[in-house]
């Protein structure tokens, strides 16, 4: 691999930023769908110029884009989202039945093998996929259908899909996480689900140990290791080897285990990355210090990475799809703040460089290795 | 119609938009010839599935605001005829 393109989403519109491999010089362009949030861009596996994007706003609602030629021209796909069937209710923070109601779509998973197909995660909380590009979504109203679902209630952002882990070599097999319901797998391509929220504990809902009903930040896994998954929670690191039927926390010596995003090296599967912020009321890093904290062991035990980060008056977050490795040798890392800062690491995060600091508040961060 | 920014954008549009309707000319069928003329704007203006307009879009034409006039409802003479357009506005809302 030659480059390197990063897919920024903010507040405010959409970037590429793309450098070569080394991964020092970054050439930014954009702003792309200017004004609107852009939730998320990703890229195709199989077609590395084929991206598709996530724009939306209050005002005017889901707009999903594609391009067949690496950002440089964008058009307008299928925006309809419908649900199967009469889509019923799910809690409203209130308790009360509230009725299930398309928002925007949160993130796009492309398929491996094929640049036609993409899953896509929506508020409130669904799964969609498109097989002709974007020409057409239909739902797999398996998980919005299970039996829990009426129980499920939206987290502060939002109910949605913000995580979707397709296994490496069986697309049939799927994890997804729910804010707030949890974890849910599939192993018949969407058909069924079961919760996986067992080892899960979350102080602050009924029943701390539920089935259901646990706000999942962010969870993220090793190609190599498909059963092995690592959660950011609302509270607590936690681990699964066992495909999610178990989780145990490795929070370890985190200065506090509460966050967004997660991330594995690219070719160290025991190496986690997390970027710790104070608390549940306050979303930004502790202590005015911006500092990224790597597991070599998968968990318990971490070391803070702040080599090229500020480490005063700093107060931003790192939103849970706001971080990327990329593929390339050594392991390079990314994230975006809420301040507007994007960073890269060209050595799996020993050192840190800014891309580009004055941009509008972050919201994700995608990676390609592009040949 | 006059259309806000980001839908003008979104359609490639400049300027008015002249969308020839049959009577009675009323919101829910020059919305439908604009999402048959700009596929793109599908979902926008009006929510996808009930049709209803978006909270935050409103509709004035003749400095009159039609925002709660019922989809059904003939638009003024004016606006059918071509003499004054439709204006199709964002809310001033903060964000």
């Amino acid at each position: 691999m030659t480059a390197v393109r990063l897919l920024i989403g903010t507040q405010k519109g959409a970037f590429t930023a793309t450098a070569d491999a080394t991964r020092r010089e970054w050439t930014l362009a954009g702003p792309l769908f200017r004004g609107w949030e852009v939730y998320h861009i990703a890229g195709s596996p199989a077609d590395p110029d084929r991206l598709y994007a996530s724009q939306s706003t209050g005002w005017f609602g889901q707009i999903v884009q594609r391009s067949d030629d690496g950002g440089s021209t964008w058009r307008p796909v299928s925006n309809d989202f419908s649900y199967d069937g009469e889509p019923g209710t799910h809690q409203w923070y209130d308790g009360t039945p509230h009725p299930w109601e398309f928002a925007r779509v949160w993130h796009l998973e492309p398929s491996l093998a094929d640049p036609d197909t993409v899953l896509a995660g929506v508020e409130d909380a669904a799964l969609f996929r498109t097989t002709d590009g974007g020409g057409s979504w239909h739902e797999l109203s398996g998980l919005r259908t299970h039996r829990s679902s009426p129980s499920w209630m939206p987290g502060a952002g939002g109910m949605a899909v913000h995580t979707i882990l397709v296994h490496p070599s069986d697309p049939g097999r799927m994890h997804v996480a729910i804010s707030a319901a949890g974890v849910f797998r599939t192993d018949d391509g969407g058909a069924t689900w079961t919760p996986a929220n067992r080892g899960l504990r979350s102080q602050g809902i009924p029943n701390e140990d539920a089935e259901v009903g646990h706000c999942v930040h962010r969870v993220a896994r090793h190609p190599s290791r498909p059963d092995t998954l690592f959660m950011q929670k609302h509270w607590d690191v936690m681990r699964s080897d066992d495909g999610g039927d178990s989780w145990v926390e490795v929070s370890g010596d985190l200065p506090t285990d509460f966050g967004f995003p997660i991330a594995v090296h690219d070719h160290e599967p025991e190496t986690v990355y997390v970027v710790p912020i104070t608390s549940d009321s306050e979303h930004y890093v502790p202590e005015g210090r911006l500092r990224v904290y790597r597991s070599r062991t998968g968990g318990h035990e971490w070391e803070p990475l702040t080599d090229g980060l500020p480490q005063r008056d700093c107060y931003v977050n790192v939103l849970r799809d706001a971080m990327a490795v990329d593929s390339l040798d050594p392991c390079g890392l990314y994230f975006g703040t809420t301040g507007g800062q994007v960073y890269a690491s060209a050595d799996g995060g020993d050192r840190w460089s800014a891309v580009v600091r004055d941009l509008p508040r972050v919201l994700s961060v995608e990676v390609q290795a592009l040949p | 119609m006059v259309l806000p920014h980001h839908l003008r954008v979104l359609a490639g549009v400049s300027g008015e938009v002249r969308l020839d309707v049959p009577a009675p000319v009323t919101q829910r069928r020059v919305l439908d010839a604009l999402e048959v003329r700009h596929p793109q704007l599908r979902g926008t203006v009006r929510h996808p599935e009930t049709l209803l307009r978006r909270p935050f879009v409103r509709f004035y034409a003749c400095e009159l605001d039609l925002s709660h006039d019922g989809p059904d409802e003939p638009l003024p003479a004016e606006v059918a005829e071509g003499r004054e357009a439709l204006h199709v506005v964002g809310a001033v809302a903060g964000g």
